[in-house]
């Protein structure tokens, strides 16, 4: 085992996958100077400027040109520097990746890996930002899957690698250096669409996701000075969502708050929540609560802190939801 | 390769003929030194944490200053996040450029009457934007005409080609500036097209295209009041490549030792935009060490009010963030807003 920030983990799960001849990376920056994030740092000088390949400034190319390797038996892993700057490549993944399966009646098939890093928590310039998952979780096709801890980033990336499918991999930039655990050296993968129940409580289930795991962490934390014992769930994979593990923990708590830091409206909270509420209303003792950013861009550095949900959001939409 | 317009050369030696008279070059000398100024000191507020990150323009002021020069006020600038210079030629105040760095989205409203988009973050999206601008103005009957202003990077974007090709379909009254200054982030810009010049590119597309000095000030003020006019007259649009150089890394958080050398910036530094006007204006005998602190101290008092005024601003309130998402906030929103507002008390 070696301790790990999840840039670190992400690094060494790409060295790990470039192991495998048909894997090549794309993107922007991402070879001499190792990503913006620094997380293809080194592997450049390692597998060499075929393996490893600064792209010109082309989100539309980068991943339509993902695609077309992908279809010729290669297994891409495109970059997105932002994803703010994904949309321009949104028409090739929304139009072509997510639907060759299906149009060949999958005789032809896009096994590309897409890395999305997201999210707000930075003070970053507009765009720097977004958190747009549901756009991607919307359309049929696709795998959506995002870390929250090194042990998982590591796992996952290798897992979505390996999938027959396309993946747009989300890597939440504010974890990227803060989030620190134990890698195994030895290669491993965290199957995608398994959530984690990554600490049992028995009052109430928080359900969250990437960065809000860590607001949701803390909540927890301070929940259990006031004796309430909440349940932590890291849904790890969006889509396919793992709608068992949730179900199997709502019944027990019968109570559900949903993290995310995306707009609330049409947000993927509100898919968790019409999931418990379909399979799980007679367990329920109070409506589930939602806790996400607001229905507004993401406000630049000076008004950040009004966004992003807050570890005393958390904690009082579980406070409500126990008066019940 | 194709010739490349020098009006000054790098010994401040006029290799053309000069555009304006003596007065207008001392103008334009002010307007590069006032710029550069505002670029060190932007710098070293992001240095202070003062600003959030900030993308340096230090030796494409000539290329900006020129370009913009003969932009009347009903003209309209929409350019990237490295223009500062050219936006502020245009009437884009100082303080709303650190406001758009600090992070404070005041910073995106110029005052009324300036024709200049807030900077745009994204990488060539506004090149179209452009077009739309200039075709307005053309189905409203003026002669306003629009410039854009990019990258060598920003060509890469499938916008450049959508851009270039309704400008030339359509003949609108666009001025496309692309500051070819060698990088974009990490990327050399000899990987970034495989065609000789950027310029050139513009034959694709039915419309004049010209390689430009963009470190000669004279030059790029040549060229673009020439495609300005052209524009005016209903005659199209044109595309400038202003050959320069990005002196910085891409932004402060930018560490350019990974991908370039040392060598390379000290050479291009030997070319700058700034000394060889100042070289020109002294042989003519229009150029003082006196005058050069006055403008430089009048720069510099303007620059720290506008940081003065920056900093001064009280931040956004929760209730804030929702006011400028639609004209008026629609019912469910406002509830959201005082939720927000709420949750900033507890």
């Amino acid at each position: 085992m070696t301790e790990l920030n999840m840039a670190q983990a992400l690094n060494a799960a790409l060295d790990r996958a470039l192991a495998d001849e048909r894997v090549v990376l794309l993107g922007e920056d991402i070879g001499q100077t190792g990503g913006v994030f620094r997380v293809s740092d080194g592997l450049l000088e390692k597998h060499g400027p075929d393996r490893v390949i600064d792209t010109p400034v082309s989100e539309a190319g980068i991943v339509g040109a993902a695609y077309g390797m992908a279809v010729a038996g290669l297994r891409p892993i495109a970059e997105m520097q932002f994803m703010g700057f994904s949309y321009p490549a949104f028409d090739q993944i929304i139009s072509h990746v997510s639907r060759i399966r299906n149009r060949s009646r999958h005789r032809f098939t896009a096994p590309l890996v897409i890395r999305v890093p997201y999210g707000a928590g930075i003070g970053a310039a507009e765009h720097h930002s977004e958190s747009t998952e549901a756009l991607y979780a919307h359309i049929p096709g696709l795998k959506v899957v995002v870390p929250s801890t090194p042990h998982d980033a590591y796992g996952l990336l290798l897992a979505a690698v390996d999938d027959p499918d396309p993946v747009i991999f989300l890597e939440p930039i504010r974890l990227y250096r803060s989030a620190r655990g134990e890698v195994p050296e030895e290669p491993y993968t965290v199957p995608i669409g398994t959530a984690k129940v990554e600490k049992p409580g028995s009052d109430v289930t928080i359900i969250a996701y990437g960065s809000m795991m860590r607001e949701a962490r803390a909540a927890a934390t301070e929940l259990a000075q006031s004796d309430i014992d909440a349940e932590l769930l890291d849904v790890r994979t969006i889509i396919p969502f793992d709608t068992e593990t949730v179900l199997e923990s709502v019944t027990r708590t019968g109570r559900a708050v949903v993290v995310h830091e995306a707009p609330r409206t049409a947000g993927f909270g509100a898919e968790i929540a019409a999931q418990i509420y379909e399979h799980a209303f007679y367990s329920l003792l109070a409506p589930v609560e939602r806790v996400t950013g607001w229905d507004t861009v993401v406000p630049l550095r000076r008004a950040e802190q009004h966004y992003v949900p807050s570890v005393g959001r958390v904690v009082a939409a579980v406070h409500r939801v126990m008066e019940t | 390769m194709t010739e490349m317009l020098q009006i000054l050369d790098v010994d401040g030696t006029l290799v053309g003929e000069s555009p304006v008279d003596d007065s207008v070059t001392r103008g334009l000398y002010e307007a590069m030194v006032t710029a550069r100024i505002f670029d060190h000191k932007a710098t070293a507020l992001q240095r202070q944490g003062r600003l959030a990150t900030y993308a340096p323009y230090e030796g494409q002021e000539a290329a900006q200053i020129g370009a913009v020069a003969m932009l009347e006020p009903g003209d309209w600038l929409v350019a990237s996040y490295r223009d500062g210079a050219a936006m502020q030629s245009r009437g884009y105040p100082w303080t709303q450029l650190l406001l758009t760095r600090t992070g404070d989205e005041r910073g995106g409203r110029p005052p009324a009457g300036v024709n200049v988009l807030p900077p745009s973050i994204t990488v060539g999206a506004h090149m179209v934007h452009a077009v739309g601008l200039a075709w307005a103005e053309s189905l409203k009957g003026t002669d306003a005409v629009a410039m854009t202003m990019f990258g060598d990077g920003a060509t890469s974007e499938g916008d450049f080609h959508e851009a270039m090709n309704f400008a030339g379909v359509y003949q609108t009254p666009t001025i496309f500036v692309c500051q070819n200054n060698g990088w974009a982030i990490s990327m050399p810009r000899a990987r970034q097209t495989a065609s000789e010049t950027i310029a050139q590119k513009a034959d694709g597309y039915g419309m004049p295209g010209e390689l430009v000095d963009g470190n000669d000030v004279l030059a790029m003020y040549d060229a673009a009041a020439r495609a300005v006019d052209r524009a005016r007259r209903g005659e199209g649009p044109t595309l400038i490549e202003a050959v320069t150089h990005r002196i910085r890394g891409h932004t402060t958080a930018d560490d350019d030792g990974r991908y370039r050398s040392p060598e390379e910036t000290a050479r291009w530094a030997e070319r700058d935009p700034l000394e060889r006007v100042r070289l020109y204006l002294d042989a003519a005998g229009v150029w003082s060490r006196k005058w050069q602190e006055e403008i430089e101290s009048a720069a510099t008092a303007a620059i720290e009010a506008a940081v003065e005024e920056a900093e001064s601003l009280e931040p956004f309130t929760a209730e804030e963030i929702f006011d400028a998402m639609y004209a008026e906030v629609p019912p469910p929103l406002a509830i959201q807003r005082r939720r927000a507002a709420e949750a900033g008390l507890a």
